[in-house]
């Protein structure tokens, strides 16, 4: 990259350099004795052009908007526009969680995201055993297409675009945001957002799942080809490294295991007989931002590189858009402390920065409060207006990549993505990502990470402010959002009504009809669709696939 | 307590939350320290996990939740030892547990909580110091 005289001057310069400080280092060492990043990459003391003397700047790193996008998916970044600003939210009942998407979007929020309550991810009604004590705690509840409609009153689907936490029921809940749509007289095709649908990621580091492998694969693809015809706007998965980041693993390994899903969601659909360019640009990912500041900037870059070449290379898309990495991300909940919370607000906006800096579509700032309980009005205002600041008055936005070219940067980045290459070979080897995780290979290296983590802080090896260094006696939080116990009871009220109102002929017809498409190979979409404009409950839904499919059974990877 | 005997602990996820990082950190830290560990993964109801420890004949009951179900299944969990007669397991838990609910967890039997920010050391040693047999 660089003029061969000037590598020789450089050389000789930085030997000058090293040479003078040995004496010194003698004397006075450096803080310790070997610095390494999160992903336990290590770390020099400086970066120059001797670190990249032998790259290919257009292969590795190009022009922003082309192959291989380390620089970004669009040619003019946030100099065209902004990221969308994403506040996961939802709590209690679609009632409650609708106004705080009002609010939200009367603070200038940009597109919403929906959190789901446990039962609701795991496909049981609000009146199941097995739903007690966890009714609208983690997230909205969703029962039935009632629900959906309450949770999007006043809120036009033709303008916003929303983002859907959900995974083995994805598309339950993908048929309700069609059929709520409808009733606004948005034709689907019209309709922009996100499903989460990456099972992958469930098993080996979240815990939603209800179906095992093979029947859950089958319900992504089928999604992947109704959407193309019907909902050609949506992003029909979003391959996420976040929880596997959150689950303990480092940067390098959320590269990597992300993308080796990512892998995996493509081989199953070209089984399926779909073309990897039909599908392969509205598949999305979603990625942590946390705490190694540099690393993070360097893994968003990396990301995108290796997604590109392995597209390209691996499956020969033709179209751009399919190679395009286009990911939301969210700063990382695990790093929040429930010591000094007020900390909290300062690593979320570097952690946003970082994603910033990164490249992201789409953001989420997490509240101060996490460690705690769900967000209050006043945490989660701040988290917005982090990403406001950034947005509107830091000027980082201005440039696109503005730390590319940084030797430093261009060197992690390169290093990252050969040690994620090197990872997703291995992963191959063991047969691909569902193989690997039914070796418990992927959960055993994540929870390794994690322990050794944690022992890093147990030992003052990582300094957590607040918790391990500079701790101050304080109160403990008062006014937490709690959920009232009594909205399970409102739900099966709710239940109970919808159950004598609706025609249960037709309810019931569909279900075996959808038995039926789901033991033979039809797409189970449409069908799906019309169980739930005949306000088919989502757990009776699950009931009827859990029949066909069974559960999944999870392998221990502890002892 | 017979001393040739490993403490045994059962570690586990009451409810439907699937954060297992800090349950299965702790479980790696407990038989680091020696003991021996059984964990039964993810969406264990109250009944399962009050049978599986009178089974296993733990000395321990580690619970870990961070949904927020704590407020039911705590109590249901322990409603079921008491009604069985079981009345010399430790019982502890963890995760996202406000403050202003510790006084009630421990009213109904729960030794402990420990919260975010907890050494896996200091579970270690209350554990060693607070066996109940």
């Amino acid at each position: 990259m660089f003029d061969e005289k000037d590598i020789g001057e450089i050389k000789e310069e930085y030997k000058k350099w090293s040479d003078k400080l040995e004496p010194k280092l003698a004397k006075r060492p450096e803080r310790k004795a070997d610095f390494a990043n999160t992903s336990g990459i290590p770390l020099k003391r400086v970066c120059t052009p001797l670190d990249m003397a032998d790259s290919d700047y257009m292969k590795e790193v190009g022009l922003p908007g082309e192959y291989p996008f380390t620089r970004g998916v669009q040619p003019t970044m946030y100099r065209g526009r902004f990221w969308t600003m994403r506040q996961y939210a939802g709590f209690a009942t679609a009632e409650d969680t609708n106004k705080r998407y009002r609010f939200l979007l009367d603070q200038g929020q940009t597109g919403l995201s929906v959190a789901f309550d446990l039962p609701t991810q795991i496909g049981y009604d609000s009146d199941h055993p097995l739903a007690q004590g966890e009714v609208g705690k983690v997230g909205v509840t969703i029962d039935s297409l009632k629900d959906m409609e309450i949770l999007f009153d006043q809120i036009p689907l033709d303008k916003v675009s929303s983002s859907m936490t959900i995974n083995s029921p994805a598309a339950i809940l993908l048929a309700m945001y069609i059929a709520v749509a409808e009733k606004q007289g948005v034709a689907s095709k019209g309709l922009r957002g996100t499903i989460q649908n990456d099972i992958l990621k469930e098993y080996s580091a979240r815990g939603t799942y209800i179906f095992p492998p093979k029947p859950s694969m089958r319900i992504i693809t089928d999604i992947f080809s109704f959407c193309s015809q019907e909902v050609p706007q949506w992003n029909t998965i979003s391959i996420s490294g976040y929880h596997i980041r959150e689950a303990g693993s480092t940067a390098v390994q959320e590269v990597a295991f992300t993308l080796a899903d990512g892998i995996a969601y493509v081989e199953a659909a070209i089984d399926a007989g779909l073309d990897v360019d039909e599908f392969g640009p509205r598949l999305s990912f979603f990625f942590n931002a946390h705490l190694d500041f540099l690393e993070e900037v360097a893994k968003f870059r990396a990301a995108r590189r290796l997604w590109a070449t392995i597209m390209r290379d691996r499956f020969k898309a033709k179209d751009p858009r399919s190679m395009m990495i286009r990911f939301h991300t969210q700063t990382a909940g695990c790093t929040l402390t429930a010591q000094q919370p007020k900390n909290n607000i300062v690593r979320v906006a570097f952690q946003a920065l970082s994603a910033v800096l990164g490249g992201t579509q789409s953001l989420h700032t997490n509240s101060m409060d996490e460690a705690f309980a769900l967000p209050g009005e006043e945490a989660v205002q701040i988290a917005l207006k982090t990403q406001q600041l950034i947005a509107y008055e830091s000027g980082v936005t201005d440039t696109v990549d503005p730390l590319g070219g940084s030797y430093y940067i261009e060197e992690l980045t390169k290093e990252i993505f050969d040690r994620a290459s090197a990872y997703i070979d291995k992963i191959d080897e063991l047969g691909g990502a569902a193989e690997a995780i039914e070796k418990g290979f992927i959960q055993r290296e994540i929870q390794d990470s994690a322990y050794r983590y944690q022992r890093e802080i147990e030992k003052d090896e990582r300094i957590v402010v607040g918790v391990n260094k500079f701790q101050i006696e304080e109160e403990a939080p008062k006014d937490l959002l709690r959920v009232d116990p009594a909205v399970r009871l409102s739900q099966i009220e709710k239940l109970k009504e919808l159950r004598k109102e609706r025609d249960n002929g037709r309810v019931k017809d569909i279900l075996s009809e959808l038995k039926k498409a789901a033991e033979g190979n039809d797409n189970l979409m449409p069908i799906i669709v019309d169980a739930v404009k005949a306000y088919g409950t989502l757990g009776e839904i699950c009931d009827a696939l859990r029949e066909v499919f069974g559960e999944y059974q999870p392998v221990s990877t502890i002892g | 307590m017979d001393t040739k005997r490993k403490i045994r602990v059962l570690a586990t996820k009451p409810g439907l939350d699937g954060h297992d990082r800090g349950i299965k950190v702790i479980a790696n830290a407990l038989m680091d320290a020696g003991m021996e560990v059984i964990y039964t993964g993810l969406r264990q109801s109250p009944e399962q996990i009050v049978e599986t420890a009178i089974q296993e004949d733990t000395d321990v009951i580690a619970l870990s939740i961070l949904s927020g179900a704590h407020d039911f299944l705590f109590p249901k969990i322990m409603e079921l030892l008491k009604g069985k007669g079981v009345d010399d397991i430790l019982v502890i838990g963890g995760g996202i547990i406000p403050d202003e609910d510790i006084p009630s967890m421990k009213e109904i039997g729960i030794a402990e909580i420990f919260g975010p920010g907890t050494y896996t050391d200091d579970i270690v040693k209350y554990i060693e110091n607070n066996l109940k047999r």
